[in-house]
């Protein structure tokens, strides 16, 4: 079982066997509102720590989706084109937006836990 | 948008919102609910199926006292105010000398008095205007004491006709004086939304006690400036600030319709020049709707290109439609792109969307006849 890490543009990261599963936070979909619309990157691209490539659209605005760590982007989320909606009923689990393969086994070391996570947002309120 | 909160003004409501769990931001200098618990979507949804409240007590209310007030008011807009019946309510434009329009408003002929509500945003700009244009003898009387509540919806009339029956008789754009819950109130069969619905002006220390009143009643479910905007979009509906200003005239804007035949041959209101020009020559843009292709929405200030092209215009507005379940827009773009159904791309975020000249409203308006 591995860790679920966060980082400070409230997406989650979970690291298995050199792939990475990104989505937003509960806290993100929240802000956000009823998602509407997600831009996903392609398959196969490779992306640099911090570089947007994704967009979440909500009823009143448009949001980045930055890649947490470097790597190639292995998978995206089809279903999400036609059900948006999943990002805000289950944003951990299902609503996940892309996979990134990385040969780093410390690649989310710089990035936060669940409890400093939580702490993170407290201290946004 | 660096308004501190502390500098916020805030509606006789605040507190209200607070209780219903609106989630406040700054508006027009008001801290204002952009939505409650249930979220933009559902309120939205719920006004077109049932009825919906909407604190719009930012708004500027003012009246207009004196014998000749419509023709004095007739000075700084190009509407007909004088053929304004008692009992009956307009939408206009002031303009400037330019021929931009300064704001757009409600007139209501209240028989003794007009009753104007304009835009938050405007109102320290359009009262001393109006003002300014005023002969002897008629006086502007701002009205910040008194609250906006809006009931909009399929079952707005309903509902709110079982406090006061006479509400159910008014006419679209009829206006009366009614008590409701014991609350005097000016109500107006009217609302920027495309449903039936009603807009209602109550003194603002009993403001509270009056949204209470409606919020008990079967159907009804506050709303938020969310909501209110995705609505007034699917309706076709300008927001000042965003698809009209200072720099857009009302034939640019597609509201020479607010420009009243009769001052169409007096041709005696601020800009009259520049609206006569391009009456008769055309103008170089025009508002138009817009229809992205596929989901994704094309926001303001989206430039518009011809297909694989150059630039032709910018969107003013836009986002995505929940009843009409896809995403819409509205914006000028040169004349000659300007039919329906003219192919168009949408340039979002380097990405061209495809998209087409639409006509609106993109979701049918719903006015009592």
């Amino acid at each position: 079982m591995s860790e679920t890490k966060f980082t400070k543009d409230h997406e989650w990261v979970r690291l298995d066997g050199g792939v990475a599963t990104v989505g937003i936070t509960d806290h993100a979909q929240n802000a956000l509102g009823d998602v509407v619309f997600v831009d996903l990157p392609e398959v196969g691209r490779v992306v640099v720590a911090g570089e947007p490539i994704a967009v979440v659209e909500s009823v009143k605005a448009a949001s980045d989706v930055y890649a947490p760590i470097a790597g190639k982007i292995v998978e995206v989320n089809a279903a999400l084109s036609d059900n948006p909606g999943t990002i805000n009923s289950a944003p951990t689990t299902d609503g996940w937006f892309f996979k990134i393969e990385t040969s780093d086994p410390g690649a989310l070391d710089g990035l936060m836990d669940e409890a400093t996570y939580a702490a993170y947002v407290d201290d946004l309120a | 948008m660096a308004e501190s909160s502390e500098s916020l003004l805030e509606t006789p409501l605040a507190s209200l919102h607070r209780e219903l769990g609106g989630r406040m931001v700054p508006f027009a200098g008001y801290n204002m609910p952009v939505q409650y618990p249930a979220g933009i979507l559902t309120e939205h949804l719920h006004t077109r199926a049932a009825a919906a409240l909407f604190d719009v007590s930012h708004m500027g209310q003012a009246e207009l006292v004196g014998e000749g007030a419509a023709a004095a008011l007739e000075r700084v807009t190009p509407a007909d105010v004088q053929i304004l019946k008692p009992g009956r309510q307009k939408y206009g434009l002031l303009t400037t000398a330019e021929g931009g329009i300064l704001d757009d408003f409600m007139v209501a002929n209240l028989g003794d008095r007009l009753f104007l509500v304009v835009n938050a945003s405007r109102k320290h700009v359009d009262l001393p205007y109006i003002e300014a244009a005023l002969p002897a003898g008629v006086t502007l009387k701002p009205l910040p004491d008194r609250a906006l509540i809006a009931l909009q919806g399929p079952q707005a009339v309903a509902a709110i006709a079982t406090l006061a029956p006479g509400i159910a008789e008014l006419g679209f754009m009829g206006v009366g004086a009614f008590t409701i819950a014991g609350v005097p109130a000016l109500v107006s069969r009217s609302g920027y939304t495309g449903e039936d619905g009603v807009e209602v002006s109550v003194p603002a220390e009993q403001a509270e006690a009056f949204a209470r009143a409606l919020l008990a009643l079967p159907g009804v479910q506050p709303a938020g400036l969310g909501a209110r905007d995705s609505l007034r979009l699917e309706a076709g509906l300008c927001l000042y600030g965003n698809d009209i200003d200072e720099t857009t005239s009302p034939v640019e804007a597609a509201l020479t319709w607010t420009i009243g035949k009769r001052r169409r041959m007096e041709w005696n209101f601020p800009g009259a020049e520049r609206v006569r020009d391009e009456l008769a020559n055309g103008t170089k843009r025009l508002r138009v709707g817009i229809k992205p292709e596929g989901r994704q929405p094309a926001r303001g200030h989206t430039p518009i290109h011809a297909p694989g092209g150059a630039a032709i215009g910018e969107i003013t507005s836009g986002g995505f439609g929940p009843s009409l379940n896809g995403p819409m827009a509205m914006g000028y773009v040169a004349r000659e792109h300007a039919a329906d159904g003219t192919a168009l791309d949408l340039m979002v975020r380097g990405k061209a969307i495809p998209a087409r000249v639409a006509p609106t409203p993109f979701v049918p308006h719903r006015y009592v006849r």
